[in-house]
């Protein structure tokens, strides 16, 4: 994983609540057994409607998406999280997000940022006038930062989370360093417990 | 202050903890099928990395499998490199593989628990977001992404952040007509799909501990339905039942120290949940979802909601499009809405109990005309289960096809799929848009509601027949 210290860009406001797993990307595209290769699957029942907002030319150029509560809510397909930022998506704020999903984004370093739905909405209405309004999302400080309208807010970020993203950690890496624990751990483990063995 | 079971389970597999860190939790059992699985088999091979515990480790073939002609092999040449690409890993790393046509395969949280695979006191995990399913046995369980499959098949344990505690009681005494899925809809109607998130819902009370293990099964495996981590329910003597010689269960003395540690898990009585939902059984009347997320739900006999009456502007403007993308209209009786397809199957509903409670419903009687009809077993057992039993003469006799096991229809991965516009009563678990095929419109009900449904051709009770 790259090491994510500030994203900075434009926005596209995807204003619906409860935007499912299954709508970022319909299960036709799990088929696949490559990790990349999943931009076109994103949204793409939606994407047929030219008035769907990631076809409006107004907002090619963002790299973040801001959408309404309990986004990626549903399966734990982590196919959601490639085709998002295979499409070019560095963050996603929201006011709720899916869990599986969040936790699948922060492995992957797509940014999850939650917001206040009041501060959600403003942000919707905001993009919605100005597509062009530059975004600047600080993961040390875990702040995002919009000068041209004054404004800037902080987002919960879990330490541990923060920490692999600014250096790019693996995670795997990072628990063999305490191989020793898990092979004691193993040792005590209930004696009917059941093996393939 | 005491612990919750969830607590207690946590607690007993931290491998290493330290300030600012999250948990190291060891995983007693990981589930794998071919769709979350190929691009993690590929990780560990670039960087040289070996599965830890092949013995804790099972996979089958699910999402994608055909329901007819398995014999034959699979038409979608991409299922079949799917398919193929986990037998192959299944090989090369050593891990116990079910293959379609073997009996033991199936949709993993049907296999899991039948198999014994599944017990209580143990973390359970599977790429798949209903691994919640097993909390039915006092499990603490949960789905994962592929980065964490891969995790586990690396190290066999996962970094998790403390979870909140939620308790979910239902009280009472459930009406004749009334089933797991409908308390479990019920739950949702009323935590909403955002309720749980963040937490581990442990279900309680006099309705949870009258279920059978198939239903609670049911419940605990929608509790990602309101965001919830994972869904557990104190083992008990249904618990017991259940598991004993089961072929992975223990046996002889282990059985008797196991069903001694066993007794030990559940919550304490001055544990405190950080959040509570209470519902009354005594009210819970068949449910069936009317929108595009299991939380928009109201009961069979009811009307179609009103955008209107919801106060929140957000809720407003997601019934109105869940009303336009279902085609129906405000104040519609659900009961005079034709259904073009049924579908009983899905890890939430596709066990044997609730093959027979679908087909004492049908029995004597005939789909209604041009009304599609499908079963799928959730498993290789299930299906031997209910065919010993006569079960898929009552259904064929009706006019339902009779499949093979798998997901099927609930996420159209395989052949099984709606036409754009074709309603659905299924017993599966979500009902997003597109879910069942493109443009498929899809309503959540019970086994019994599903059964009644088809034999009247519109949605309804099996009181209403």
């Amino acid at each position: 994983m790259e090491p994510v210290h500030i994203i900075q860009g434009t926005a596209v406001p995807l204003d619906r609540s409860d935007v499912d797993t299954d709508q970022i990307i319909p299960s036709d595209w799990l088929k696949r057994v490559e990790r990349t290769g999943f931009e076109k699957g994103l949204f793409s029942e939606w994407k047929d409607d030219p008035e769907f907002v990631l076809n409006d030319e107004a907002y090619s150029a963002a790299s973040i998406l801001i959408a309404g509560p309990n986004f990626g809510t549903g399966s734990s397909r982590e196919h959601a999280v490639w085709a998002i930022q295979q499409a070019g998506f560095k963050a996603v704020i929201s006011p709720r997000f899916g869990p599986i999903f969040k936790n699948n984004s922060t492995k992957n370093g797509l940014v999850p940022v939650e917001v206040e739905t009041k501060v959600g909405n403003r942000l919707l209405e905001e993009v919605q006038r100005q597509p062009l309004l530059e975004f600047v999302i600080d993961i040390e400080r875990a702040l995002v930062e919009i000068p041209e309208i004054n404004f800037e807010f902080g987002f919960p970020l879990d330490q541990s989370v923060q920490e692999r993203l600014l250096n790019g950690l693996d995670d795997i890496s990072i628990t063999l360093a305490n191989e020793t624990s898990i092979s004691r751990f193993e040792e005590s483990r209930l004696a009917w417990l059941p093996s393939q063995k | 202050m005491g612990k919750t079971l969830s607590q207690k389970i946590w607690d007993s597999h931290v491998v290493h903890s330290g300030s600012g860190e999250p948990d190291l939790l060891y995983i007693d059992l990981h589930l794998v099928h071919e769709v979350t699985s190929p691009q993690a088999f590929d990780g560990l091979r670039i960087n040289g990395r070996k599965v830890r515990r092949p013995d804790l480790t099972v996979s089958t073939e699910d999402h994608n499998v055909p329901t007819e002609n398995i014999d034959q092999p699979i038409e979608d040449e991409i299922s079949l490199k799917q398919i193929e690409t986990l037998r192959a890993n299944a090989r090369e790393f050593g891990i116990t593989h079910y293959p379609m046509g073997h009996p033991n395969q199936g949709i993993v949280h049907v296999i899991g628990p039948e198999l014994g695979l599944t017990q209580p006191g143990m973390t359970v995990v599977c790429g798949d977001s209903h691994t919640s399913t097993h909390g039915a046995f006092g499990a603490l369980a949960f789905g994962i992404g592929t980065s964490e499959v891969e995790h586990v098949l690396a190290t066999q344990t996962l970094p998790q952040p403390i979870q909140e505690t939620m308790a979910i009681t239902i009280l009472g005494e459930l009406p004749p007509q009334s089933s797991a899925k409908d308390v479990v809809l019920a739950v949702l109607g009323a935590a909403g799909t955002g309720g749980g998130i963040g937490a581990i819902a442990e279900f309680r009370g006099p309705v949870i501990e009258a279920l059978s293990m198939e239903g609670r099964m049911t419940v605990c495996n929608m509790s990602i339905e309101f965001g919830a981590k994972a869904g557990l329910i104190a083992p008990d003597r249904t618990t017991f039942e259940y598991l004993k010689g089961k072929p992975n269960s223990p046996t002889g003395e282990l059985w008797e120290n196991a069903v001694a540690e066993w007794q030990k898990l559940r919550s304490d009585d001055d544990a405190v949940f950080d959040r509570e939902i209470v519902l009354n059984g005594n009210e819970i009347v068949p449910q069936i979802t009317w929108g595009t997320n299991p939380g928009q739900v109201i009961p069979v006999q009811g009307t179609v909601p009103n955008p209107d009456d919801f106060e929140d502007p957000a809720e407003r403007e997601a019934a109105e499009r869940a009303l336009e993308y279902m085609g129906l209209e405000a104040d519609t009786p659900m009961s005079s809405v034709p259904v073009d397809t049924v579908f009983i199957g899905s890890c939430t509903n596709s066990r044997i109990e609730d093959l027979r409670a679908a087909a004492a419903i049908i029995e004597g009687r005939k789909v209604s005309a041009g009304v599609r009809t499908l079963v799928v077993p959730g498993s290789g057992l299930v299906k031997e289960q209910a065919e010993k039993e006569g079960l898929d003469k009552i259904f064929k006799g009706a006019g339902f096809d009779w499949r093979e096991p798998g997901c099927s229809m609930c996420l159209a991965m395989n052949p099984d799929k709606l036409s754009p516009r074709e309603r659905s009563a299924s017993t599966s678990n979500r009902n997003f848009e597109g879910r069942q095929g493109r443009g498929g419109r899809t309503h959540l009900v019970s086994p019994q509601v599903a059964a009644a449904t088809a034999i009247a051709g519109y949605f309804a009770t099996p009181e209403d027949l």
